[in-house]
């Protein structure tokens, strides 16, 4: 292990090709920095982590150097004392200073910025400059970024992120010298999903989380948890902060495997559902025809009775924790538990839990999906179904330095600028193989658009090329057959490849296609990197689990249904009774005989199974007001208290079913004590504690306790780090925004202290299903096969109660190709009618050319769609909208 | 302006026939022999730039040869001189120059101002493309090359070579962080040379007559000749071609005819406004890297300005520090927000506003500006002038003071 010499003292160091600013803030020194962004690396523009470098010990002038644009190396003599470098340092602040408002008291990042920390620790105290400041118009960017130019320090961070990094278009640096402009060319909304990360990324003030400033509290007065996004099946890390009883915002929690430092913009802003109007906050009774507020016995005297008439089935949901799900099991029998999915798309699930089984190599963390270095995506939109990997895989197909023989060039591979300079935007094989056009087109080596069984026989066929004993395509078109070469030679010849392959196609044949293909990689000795697409935040959750389908649960006399807004009411039109455990009030709920107030993801806590079969613990964030209760807690109601607290109920379900033995592991249990205490929720800043119940009674009231967790609902506990699952705010001494979080990595950019990774899917190499090859496509005269169209914002019925998401959501519509809308005769701004099963769905024709002939692209979400896509659907023009 | 057949009567593209019967290696060789040094203003020995460019089947191509001709430093007139008045000689340069590190493509950037030099240059072009050299296998040699004039968008900071790159590739022009050197990763992240005008023109004449020649032209250790310029009060404003080394005494005396009536020198700045002041003790220094190196300033381009004694040097640097803070990129901290500083500092200081402990700031900044500190070398650039000022017109910063204003402009009043 290399050593360096700072301030005089000696220090093993973890790391080769690492920059002396990463080594100091891992050993915990602290250097103040702005440009450097452990994510993105260094440019040396702000030119604040200066230090000094001497050749050796007989050198005493020694020189200033920028650290992050200066090499570690073993020996390497450094000062970060030194008076002159410590007087540059502050004199870099002064600077920045020379524009900057100073207007902490009135800006929202105040108590989290990081340009305040790097002042304090830069001793800069008094500003000498007399003269006026320049100022700025700022720009409206839409609904979740708010634009305050005056504090900007040009960093250049946001624009390095947004394009570089995210690969945004439309946020750009304008002017030069002292007159330097972060926007966009005009007012509007930022186009990127990831658009919120700018929030953290920026060291100060200048883009501020909109959706907050609009339920502002001070952040030290929020009480936050480790959380885990709910809105998608990546199972992004989240930090939630409430206050008051109310959820105020989300932000980023770093994990090193799952999230890294960013998440999209769905799972910052999508939240709101928790605050909704909508939310039911005390049990309903039906009495006559209406529904009323009830006690909690009187409600659950109903249930017990309306439980003990006729068959009984639970209806799950891949939207609620393993635990509810499990409860609700025991409650029902597994023979009458449904995981909540129509048959068909369960099916899809078991069949992607079976190809990850079928993997032979570990499945890739995102460090390691930001390492692949060829890609084929199977059917994936990910911008709209995994955002998250679709922003690890922009990473992925850029060129890195060992592979550009860095050191030969001159490169420090820490360099960010001479990397994207040397490379020039040169990036890895990416081969998108899907139904429509997707964010990745423009970086994608080839693509091929088509519906979901010619996607599955491009993959065969890929598949055959590189193992010839897998089934052979025989019927394939020339451009088909090239195209599968191109792919088979991209993907033999790579170190890394990463097959990537989901749901959101609908179909199962692809999913078995991905398994042939993954073998036949590994056949041809690469050891092929797998990542699934699952569609909710425990889809593999259920499909562990296991459970009659919807349509079989929906012929009992009653049903007792867990988050009900994921279904239809028509998916259960036929109940006599139905039991709701419900956070919002839904169309379902409105007829239920008994709905009980259920906690969201921020009122409750328990484990998640994301679409990578990792186990994930979220924790409770906050108490909410009025009768609200964890699903499974009411269920032990139900059954008489069977589980005293969380960890019973886990160890109940480690018993009965050992496929989720591991997820006990996910955190420590309840009774865990840092340094014998509980770990505070709240910050020990938060202020009101004693003034915020006083005109009730002005003794202080005792916190709520926790049964579930290592947490407190307080500011008073341990104050020391927690390991890494129950870390509930980065912040340290002298670092009170976001990048505290260097000080609790193992080392910069490295996975958090004591952290976990708790798999219940594990590569098995079993043997993959079988993929007869599917014949190939023929449209028809009188239908279009209608496949799924995602989007980010629209998708997701619960996020869209987030009215800055539900602004961004696109019209529902019906894209098809423009040759189909000519031969079926309806125009751009036409109304169709298209006809799906027993459903009729009017909506107005998007011609796109992206569409594959003879097939249509419905916008799932915003419409309600009958069961499963794909299927036929007969389109009939209509009169002009 | 010669044309192609003038310019070959005279012994032109002779350097380029002998160049091409040698290998790069060679032709490397004799510039290194030659001791010619970069005319651009650091004198970085060119052969030796040329020497970090990978050679030979195994090396990346293209490569590229970058000819800087955004020559836009205040008081320097040089490179224009020569681009309009015969554009053939630097062509010869680049073709030879290009040789030398088997470029397949030559660019000219040129400042977005020199508009009939870059269409001397385009004529010039299309006459040596028409005559065989340039173009595919040139005179037979299988050697091929071609050129692009591509006009700058017009700002300073286009002239650091790296920034002159990212310019080059429609990218915002800030420096970029050296290593990689531009010999390894340059435009579009080839190997690539930056040469300026002016040492590219010396090529052709050392391949024609050899380095000992060349180096026998100078008074000085660096070889060759300098094309010298005097601005200010001086009787002949001008540029000439001297021996290298030939000293100031002689350019300022002999070549710009002295000063003008009633003007008295004060100082000057030997090689553009980048460089620091010196004065008249000097006048015997010859004007080569090492001895103005010796004196505390820098040769850079060789073109002085000169300050009169009826010329305010506070106000002389506002308007060279206004240029510089106006021409930062705005890249890093200390230029981008240290400059206007000390712009305004010295505003205050001319419009009566000043106080002791700006004088301090200033000197300040001229030590926190410097080179490392900075992402490039602009700002570090911008403070030779000013530390220098401080450190001989001391004086003069402080009747600013004591006096609330410019005596100079109180002198104009009365």
């Amino acid at each position: 292990m290399p050593a360096i010499i700072i301030d005089g003292k000696e220090y093993r160091y973890e790391g080769e090709g690492r920059n002396l600013l990463e080594v100091c803030l891992s050993l915990g020194f602290a250097v103040p920095y702005f440009c450097w962004h452990p994510a993105m690396h260094a440019v040396g523009a702000c030119r604040q982590c200066a230090v000094k470098v001497f050749t050796d010990e007989t050198d005493t002038r020694g020189k200033i150097v920028m650290s992050c644009m200066t090499a570690a190396a073993d020996g390497m003599r450094v000062a970060i004392h030194d008076p002159e470098v410590a007087d540059f340092r502050a004199r870099v602040i002064e600077w920045l200073m020379v524009n900057h408002p100073h207007d902490c008291a009135v800006c929202d990042e105040g108590g989290e910025c990081h340009l305040q920390d790097m002042t304090v620790m830069t001793g800069h105290v008094s500003r000498r400059y007399r003269f006026d400041k320049r100022t700025y118009r700022n720009q409206e960017l839409g609904p979740f970024v708010h634009h305050e130019m005056n504090r900007c320090i040009q960093c250049y961070r946001c624009v390095r992120f947004y394009r570089d990094y995210a690969g945004g278009r439309d946020l750009e640096v304008f002017g030069a010298h002292d007159h330097v402009y972060f926007g966009r060319f005009a007012d509007g909304v930022l186009e990127s999903p990831f658009s919120g990360n700018l929030v953290e990324v920026c060291p100060t003030g200048v883009f501020t989380d909109k959706v907050f400033k609009e339920q502002y509290a001070r952040k030290w007065d929020l009480a936050t948890a480790p959380s885990v996004c709910t809105l998608c099946g990546h199972g992004c890390n989240i930090l939630p902060g409430a206050r008051d009883g109310t959820l105020r915002r989300v932000r980023n929690r770093y994990h090193h495997a799952v999230n890294g430092y960013f998440i999209c913009d769905r799972g910052r802003y999508g939240f709101q559902f928790v605050n909704s109007e909508f939310r039911v906050r005390t049990p309903l009774l039906r009495d006559g025809g209406t529904l009323r507020a009830a006690s909690a016995d009187e409600a659950l005297a109903r249930v017990r009775t309306v439980l003990a008439e006729g068959t009984v089935a639970g209806i799950g949901s891949p939207r609620a924790s393993v635990e509810a799900n499990y409860a609700l099991r025991a409650l029902v029998g597994a023979e009458r538990f449904c995981h909540g999915l129509p048959e068909k798309e369960f099916t899809l699930l078991e069949a992607l839990v079976a190809l990850m089984r079928s993997a032979r190599t570990p499945f890739p963390t995102l460090p390691e999906v930001e390492r692949a270095d060829a890609v084929i995506i199977l059917g994936e939109d990910l911008a709209n179904t995994a955002p998250r990997l679709e922003l690890a895989l922009r990473q992925a197909a850029r060129i890195v330095p060992d592979e550009l023989e860095a050191a030969a060039l001159g490169v420090l591979p820490f360099d960010d600028a001479a990397l994207r300079a040397a490379t020039q935007g040169g990036t890895h094989p990416l081969f998108l193989a899907v139904t429509g056009a997707t964010s990745l087109d423009a970086m994608a080596t080839a693509r091929c658009r088509a519906v979901p069984d010619e996607l599955a026989r491009l993959a065969l066929a890929v598949a055959h090329r590189l193992d010839p004993s897998a089934p052979a395509v025989t019927d394939l078109g020339a451009d088909a057959a090239a195209l599968a070469d191109r792919i088979a030679d991209a993907l033999r010849t790579a170190k890394r490849p990463l097959l990537i392959c989901g749901a959101s196609a609908g179909s199962p044949a692809l999913i078995a296609a991905a398994g042939q293909l993954l073998r036949a990689l590994d056949t041809a000795g690469t050891a092929p990197m797998l990542r699934v697409v699952a569609p909710a935040c425990d889809s593999m959750g259920v499909a562990l689990l296991g459970g009659i389908s919807l349509e079989e649960a929906a012929r009992a006399d009653t049903l007792i249904i867990l988050d009900s807004e994921q279904l239809s009411a028509a998916q259960v039109a036929g109940a006599t009774h139905i039991i709701c455990l419900d956070s919002l009030l839904t169309e379902i709920g409105e007829r239920a005989e008994v709905v009980l107030p259920a906690a969201t993801f921020a009122e409750s806590g328990g484990t998640l199974v994301n679409s990578d079969g990792l186990a994930q613990r979220f924790f409770q964030v906050f108490v909410p007001e009025g009768d609200i209760r964890e699903s499974w807690r009411w269920i032990a109601e139900i059954l008489g208290q069977p589980w005293a607290n969380l960890d019973a109920l886990l160890a109940e379900i480690a018993a009965e079913l050992p496929v989720f033995a591991p997820m006990r592991e996910a955190a420590p249990p309840a009774d865990y004590r840092l340094d014998g205490q509980k770990i505070p929720r709240q910050s020990p800043r938060c202020s009101g504690r004693t003034a915020m119940t006083a005109h009730v009674s002005v003794h202080e009231p005792v916190p709520p306790d926790d049964p579930d967790s290592p947490l407190a609902f307080s500011m008073e506990g341990a104050s020391g780090q927690p390991p890494a699952p129950l870390v509930p705010r980065f912040w340290a001494p002298g670092w009170n925004s976001v990048q505290a979080v260097n000080t609790f990595q193992e080392e910069v950019g490295g996975p958090l202290r004591e952290g976990v990774l708790c798999r219940v899917i594990v590569p098995a190499g079993s043997a993959p299903p079988a993929a007869p090859v599917p014949p190939a496509f023929v449209p028809r005269e009188d239908a279009l096969l209608i496949l799924p169209a995602y989007h980010l914002f629209g998708s997701e019925p619960l996020s869209l109660l987030t009215p800055g998401i539900a602004a961004l959501a696109p019209a529902p519509y019906l894209a098809l190709h423009p040759a189909d809308a000519a031969r079926l005769g309806v125009t751009v701004g036409s109304m169709v009618t298209v006809t799906l099963g027993e459903t009729a769905l009017t909506l107005p024709v998007v011609p796109r050319e992206d569409v594959p002939r003879g097939a249509g692209l419905l916008s799932v979400g915003l419409v309600e769609t009958p069961d499963a896509l794909p299927a036929w659907g007969a389109v009939r023009g209509g009169a002009h909208a | 302006m010669p044309d192609l057949r003038e310019y070959a009567g005279a012994g032109g593209y002779a350097g380029l026939r002998a160049a091409l019967k040698m290998t790069p290696t060679e032709v490397q060789g004799m510039v290194k022999a030659a001791n010619l040094r970069g005319r651009g203003g650091a004198g970085f020995p060119t052969g030796v730039k040329w020497g970090a460019v990978p050679l030979g089947p195994a090396a990346r191509r293209p490569k590229y040869l970058v000819v800087n001709a955004d020559e836009m430093e205040p008081g320097v007139m040089k490179d224009r001189l020569l681009m309009e008045g015969n554009p053939h000689q630097l062509i010869e340069g680049i073709i030879i120059a290009a040789h030398a590190i088997e470029a397949e493509h030559a660019f000219i950037f040129i400042r977005l101002a020199y508009r009939e030099a870059a269409e001397r240059l385009r004529r010039a072009i299309a006459e040596a493309t028409a005559h065989g050299y340039l173009g595919e296998n040139i005179l037979g040699s299988g050697f091929s090359l071609d050129i692009r004039v591509h006009r700058s968008a017009g700002r300073y900071i286009c002239g650091e070579e790296t920034a002159l790159l990212n310019a080059l590739e429609g990218k915002r022009p800030i420096p970029r962080a050296k290593p990689p050197f531009p010999q390894t990763v340059g435009l579009w992240g080839q190997p690539t040379v930056v040469n300026n005008v002016e040492t590219l023109c010396n090529v052709p004449h050392i391949l024609r007559n050899g380095p000992e020649w060349f180096r026998g032209l100078s008074r000085s250790a660096d070889g060759g000749t300098k094309l010298y310029g005097a601005s200010g009060r001086v009787r002949r404003p001008g540029a000439w071609e001297l021996p290298m080394g030939t000293p100031l005494r002689e350019i300022l005396e002999a070549h710009a005819g002295g000063m003008e009536e009633g003007y008295q020198l004060r100082g000057l700045l030997p090689g553009g406004a980048s460089t620091d002041f010196l004065t008249p003790a000097h006048l015997d220094l010859p004007m080569d890297f090492a001895s103005v190196m010796g004196a505390g300033s820098r040769l850079g381009t060789g073109t002085i300005v000169v300050l009169d004694d009826r010329t305010c040097p506070v106000s002389l640097l506002i308007s060279l520090e206004q240029f510089f803070a106006r021409e930062s990129c705005g890249w890093c901290t200390p230029c981008r927000e240290g400059l206007p500083w000390v712009v305004r500092l010295l505003r205050a200081l001319e419009d009566g506003d000043g106080r002791q402990e700006d004088i301090a700031r200033l000197e300040e900044h001229t030590r926190l500006l410097g080179p490392g500190r900075t992402f490039c070398a602009l700002a570090p650039g911008a403070m030779e002038p000013l530390q220098s000022a401080l450190h001989y017109f001391r004086e003069d910063f402080t009747r600013h003071v004591t006096e609330r204003g410019c005596p100079w402009r109180k002198e104009l009043v009365v």
